[in-house]
């Protein structure tokens, strides 16, 4: 199997990481769900550093974010599939 | 490489270390001077200088003293000298540490001074070293480790690598009858309703909510000034991607593998009494802290995965470094034990990864130095609960 670009823990995940440096906006992303090793392409529409996440789906403000197919945090703006979530649209629900 | 066996020190007690340090313990902060007079007159010993120890009352004390007294008692001690200011709480340290059966020598600097003390105690630390060092390893079985874990400087790669490598390295050492332990309390938050779940029986899992409870209602929201924001995740923690403490703790918790329970719950710096299989301590979620508490508890290797590039060491306990951030690994080469890098590119799987980390433990328990140690670093932090009298 190539390199994947991005990672997803569950398959109900709504984001996923991206796991390779310098990637840059409009690359076709080969994803990998580690739960079964299936996978997707996505068309990244950010440059995002590695480590960050990746909307899987169209996301606004109100939704749940889900990883390890747990709850995250909620949105609090919008971010289109393929765009980068992290602190200017995602927070946690505890604090 | 053998992985079933190791070769360790047996101590008094019948526990088995991996190092074979001669320590120098002040009680106190005032005392840290004498401590590293006599570390630097006797090679071979060393100083554990800390901040504390002073008109500390009640549960306060009693962590420090627990801390002090866990520390000595370790394992990877070989022998120890206590230096305090006065003669009372320095024996009480010294008398606690004995209870293994390893030498100990208590000295007090009241009526003596300085000078006085550092020469008495340097006379008894050089014959500690010279019986310390005739000290011979022999093979112990792989379950007589005790390996603590706590990641630190997380991102999103430590969920998805570093702390599942650890997870598998448990779910394969556990059952050979190894002692495990995670805490890191607060960094629960997002995944308790998980954690609560890896309890052996209802009983512990109640206990083990009322604590991870009581740090909310207690400390966090007693003493917030914001939100907590700014601190969990931390700003390091958030460079690497991770937005919120939710998906900081289910990362965090990737670590306790998928199979184990743990039996019981820990104060801090408190040794496990129910026998071998995986415990939680309630303890800090920084690093040096959470470290210097395990260690206290008898711990004698701990796993560490980071994905931003934590350095931190611990002075009696060998920090191993496991990352699965291809940048850390290029960026930071020099503090990296464990690269699980491949993890990421499929190139790895986990099983794999886990067994590359058992073999890793196996050869720093035979004696090889961690990154840690061979960079020098020897964070030794007390955790304190509340303000001195």
């Amino acid at each position: 199997m190539s390199i994947p670009h991005l990672l997803v823990h569950d398959k109900e995940d709504n984001v996923g990481v991206v796991v390779v440096e310098g990637l840059t906006a409009g690359t076709d992303m080969l994803c990998v769900v580690t739960e079964d090793n299936s996978s997707f392409n996505l068309a990244a529409k950010a440059d995002v550093p590695i480590g960050h996440k990746v909307a899987l789906t169209d996301l606004s403000a109100g939704d749940t974010a889900i990883k390890y197919g747990q709850d995250i945090g909620k949105m609090v703006g919008s971010a289109e599939k393929g765009g980068h979530v992290h602190t200017q649209n995602l927070k946690t629900k505890r604090w | 490489m053998n992985t079933e066996t190791f070769f360790g020190y047996r101590r008094e007690n019948g526990r088995v270390g991996v190092r074979n340090h001669v320590a120098i313990l002040p009680v106190d902060d005032i005392s840290n001077a004498a401590v590293e007079a006599v570390a630097n007159n006797i090679k071979g010993t060393l100083a554990l200088p800390h901040a504390y120890g002073r008109l500390q009352f009640g549960e306060d004390l009693d962590l420090h003293f627990r801390t002090i007294i866990g520390t000595g008692a370790n394992p990877n001690v070989a022998a120890v000298i206590v230096i305090g200011i006065e003669p009372s709480w320095t024996q009480k340290i010294a008398d606690g540490i004995a209870e293994t059966g390893k030498p100990v020598a208590a000295f007090s600097i009241e009526q003596n001074g300085d000078l006085k003390t550092i020469m008495d105690a340097s006379r008894k630390a050089k014959e500690f070293v010279h019986w310390a060092s005739e000290k011979q390893r022999e093979e112990c079985d792989i379950s007589e480790l005790w390996i603590s874990t706590k990641c630190g400087e997380s991102d999103t790669t430590t969920g998805l690598g570093s702390c599942p490598t650890v997870g598998n390295m448990y779910d394969k050492l556990l059952p050979k009858g190894i002692y495990g332990v995670f805490g890191e309390t607060s960094e629960i938050t997002g995944a308790e309703h998980l954690c609560k779940a890896r309890a052996i029986d209802d009983d512990v899992a109640e206990r083990w909510y009322a604590m991870w409870k009581a740090y909310q209602d207690d400390v966090i929201f007693a003493h917030q000034t914001d939100d907590l924001s700014d601190s969990q995740p931390t700003k390091g923690n958030i460079l690497g991607g991770l937005t919120t403490i939710e998906e900081k703790a289910l990362g965090n918790l990737e670590k306790i593998g998928r199979t184990s329970k743990f039996i019981d719950i820990l104060e801090p710096a408190e040794a496990p009494k129910k026998g071998n299989g995986l415990y939680f301590m309630d303890s800090s979620s920084a690093a040096a802290e959470c470290v210097t508490l395990m260690a206290a508890g008898g711990y004698v290797i701990h796993t560490f995965p980071t994905g931003q590039g934590n350095v931190v060491g611990n002075p009696i306990v060998p920090v191993v470094k496991i990352t699965a951030n291809p940048r850390t690994v290029r960026t930071m080469s020099e503090h990296v034990d464990v690269d699980v890098s491949g993890i990421l590119r499929r190139e790895m799987t986990i099983d794999q990864a886990g067994d590359s980390l058992i073999e890793m433990i196996a050869r720093t328990a035979n004696g090889r130095l961690t990154a840690a140690e061979a960079l020098g670093h020897r964070e030794f932090v007390m955790t304190k609960l509340y303000r001195s009298a």
